[in-house]
């Protein structure tokens, strides 16, 4: 398991120094760089104790999480695990464990330590075993969906709680099936065997979670890949009612960090690829195209192939893919536009880098172009100085340590998860056709004798209003995903953005641009809620805008069109904060530049400050955006 | 492994597990002996144990240990 982290150097020596180090942020530095290796149990057990000594105000840059792990068999050896994997996800975990089988009462009653505790997500990691205790062999199909029925039902009930009391993001563990064959292969014919009950209570979940809008940490579907024996220990549940095996613990962990990482908009974005000997055999500058192995009829050079379809798939779920070689561009090039066998084309990668330059310098290139941060980059490389250089260098870049057989190239990078998700939507498909025609914008401007000229010939619209059904999920994954255009940083889970959207005292917008080379689709979201005070005040709680729109005056309009909405209500003040973080510099002159004026002395947030518009002195700006109803 | 390889691998197993380098284990040593080793240290500690030396206890072996010694002698009896 972990197979895509290095191997720690000297686990113990690494320890010690950062536990002696002179400062937190340093110590912090130190035993997250730990954590980006691979760990055993007992390391990180050791890290995760060293990682309880430091609190959050010590942690800058990282994002703090409150998580309730809430269980039906022994859990406190996954707390370490948790914490540990956390910080390699830039996540800092406060971890609170429900008693061992209350799960129930506490969710229940407001007056537990769990209310009182406060999480942000709440993980039910519970056993099968109570759901298909009793269940008769004979039951037939029916009678099955029967016995799996309540404990589904008992489930949802349990996720609504923990949402509308606590407002925590639920994440339901899929249940690990640990029956035993009974008939044999013949279990899967019968209904009421074990084995195909639980199969049946995971199916049902999944259709549950999916209804629910709740996500799933799928241990099931690991087991399926690790074997059961490396995830659940007979000898260790009987010991002491441990579902999850101690050696697991650091996967689990793993696994559930992604997850919440992933809602706070901390999965990666951007899949870079170095050409030889990783995206093909040998090396295109020496071998040519006739020498270099790829495609069909080599083992060797279906391993490269496997590799790009894979990158192809995730590109064609929303992934940036772009290229970073040490090659002459028109060499490599040649090879997109020429060899038969290619799979990915040209045209799929967004940023392509082919030149003798340093990779470290090229990669920070690449994230500039695309207009995304350094560190939401994975760098695959299959030359292990390449890949140290750029750790060191560039330590916010996930490396993933490949194989020497580049046959587990592939598997090596699904089993990173650097790219897990907590949404899919038509924005992800649409993505890698909105990056090529970013590509055709960027030529558009540079052959634009002015930025005026450049916008008007762009030919912009807009579409707004407010957030409706079907924009719930793509704007939610707009709050939770965007770091740069957003003032606050606040993160709202779905049924959040439900709520507000349902408030009759909020005002929320949406706004999908669409310009003479496509669709951008749904990219900027603005969420206003009313004061307590003042009835006439709305407060900018939340607006994201997409990094691919930047410039192009959309913020101009979508402050416009809020000044409309909101003047239509009576509101005559709308008022704002900016809370500055290391990747929202983009917005730092946002308010000042649209007109508003600065509170001082305002009570705030270190660094932060506030804002308000009083919106009697509002003009409209022109912009070269027309606004369309749909 | 001989008897004194195992008992030191235990003896930096514990420590590690308890943070605390000043445990000496011996043959002797019973649980109650050592401050903190409660049984969820126990059940990472046989985990741990069955990791890095490579063995299986049985559940009848975890439940009767009597002492240190009794887990080094099991150890190495598995281990041939």
């Amino acid at each position: 398991m972990m197979s895509w982290l290095p191997a720690p150097s000297d686990f113990r020596a690494d320890l010690r120094a950062a536990l002696e180090a002179p400062d937190s942020v340093e110590r912090l530095r130190k035993l997250s760089a730990l954590s980006r290796s691979r760990l055993g149990y007992l390391e990180t057990l050791q890290l995760g104790r060293a990682l309880s000594r430091i609190s959050g105000e010590e942690a800058p840059g990282f994002s703090q999480a409150r998580l309730a792990l809430l269980a039906s068999s022994t859990v406190d050896h996954l707390v370490p695990a948790l914490r540990v994997a956390g910080l390699r996800h830039k996540l800092l975990l406060d971890v609170h464990v429900g008693q061992y089988g209350q799960y129930r009462q506490e969710l229940l009653d407001e007056s537990s330590p769990l209310h009182q505790f406060s999480p942000q997500f709440v993980l039910l990691s519970l056993t099968a075993r109570e759901a298909i205790a009793g269940a008769p062999l004979a039951a037939g199909p029916a009678e099955a969906d029967a016995i799996v029925g309540p404990t589904i039902e008992e489930l949802r009930v349990l996720w609504r709680r923990a949402r509308q009391a606590l407002n925590a993001t639920v994440i339901q563990q899929t249940f690990l099936n640990v029956a035993d064959p009974l008939f044999g292969s013949y279990d899967r014919l019968v209904s009421g065997s074990p084995a195909q009950l639980i199969a049946r209570l995971n199916d049902h979940l999944s259709e549950a979670a999916a209804a629910d809008s709740v996500l799933l940490l799928d241990i099931a579907r690991a087991s399926e890949r690790d074997g059961l024996n490396a995830w659940f220990d007979l000898a260790r549940w009987l010991q002491g009612k441990l579902e999850i095996a101690p050696q697991a613990a650091p996967m689990y962990g793993e696994l559930a960090a992604r997850i919440i990482a992933a809602q706070r908009g901390l999965s990666k974005k951007c899949l870079v690829l170095d050409l030889d000997n990783t995206m093909w055999g040998g090396v295109i500058g020496d071998d040519g195209l006739e020498g270099i192995v790829l495609g069909e009829g080599s083992a060797r050079g279906e391993a490269h192939l496997a590799l790009q379809r894979y990158a192809k798939r995730l590109g064609e779920r929303g992934v940036i893919l772009a290229v970073c070689s040490k090659n002459d561009l028109a060499t490599a090039e040649a090879v997109f536009h020429e060899h038969p066998e290619m799979v990915l084309k040209r045209s799929d990668i967004a940023a392509f880098v082919a030149n003798w330059n340093d990779k470290a310098a090229n990669l920070q290139h690449i994230a500039a172009q695309l207009n995304i941060g350094i560190d939401s980059l994975v760098f695959v490389d299959d030359n292990p100085a390449e890949r140290a250089r750029i750790r060191q260098s560039l330590p916010m870049v996930a490396v993933p340590e490949l194989p020497d057989d580049p046959a587990h190239y592939t598997r090596c990078l699904a089993e990173a998860g650097y790219f897990e998700a907590v949404a899919f939507t038509a924005d992800d498909l649409k993505r890698g056709e909105q990056y090529a025609s970013n590509a055709s914008r960027q030529a558009a401007l540079a052959s634009s004798e002015s930025i005026d000229d450049f916008l008007m010939s762009l030919q912009m619209s807009v579409v707004a209003g407010p957030i409706g059904a079907v924009d719930l999920v793509r704007s939610a994954q707009l709050i939770n995903k965007t770091n740069q255009f957003n003032p606050t940083t606040r993160r709202h889970a779905l049924e959040e953005v439900e709520r507000f959207a349902a408030s009759a005292q909020c005002l929320t917008l949406q706004f999908r641009l669409t310009d003479r080379f496509g669709d951008n689709g749904l990219v900027s979201v603005m969420i206003l809620r009313p004061d307590a005070e003042a009835s006439d005040v709305l407060e900018i709680d939340t607006w994201v805008m997409s990094c691919r729109v930047f410039g192009r005056q959309l913020e101009l309009e979508a402050m416009n069109t809020a000044v409309e909405a909101a003047r239509k209500r009576g509101i005559r003040t709308l008022r704002a904060d900016y809370i500055p973080t290391p990747k929202n510099g983009v917005v730092r002159e946002l308010y000042p530049s649209l007109g508003f004026t600065a509170v001082p002395d305002a009570p705030a947030a270190e660094g932060a400050s506030r804002w308000i518009l009083h919106l009697g002195d509002y003009e409209p700006v022109k912009t070269h955006i027309s606004r369309r109803t749909n | 492994m001989t008897e004194q390889e195992i008992l030191d691998a235990l003896t930096r197993i514990l420590r590690d597990l308890l943070a605390d380098d000043s445990i000496v284990l011996t043959m002797e040593t019973r649980r109650d002996d050592v401050d903190g080793w409660d049984s969820f240290t126990y059940v990472n500690f046989i985990a741990v144990a069955e990791m890095e030396l490579g063995v299986r206890f049985s559940v009848t072996d975890v439940e009767s240990f009597e002492n240190v010694g009794a887990i080094v002698s099991q150890a190495q009896a598995l281990r041939r």
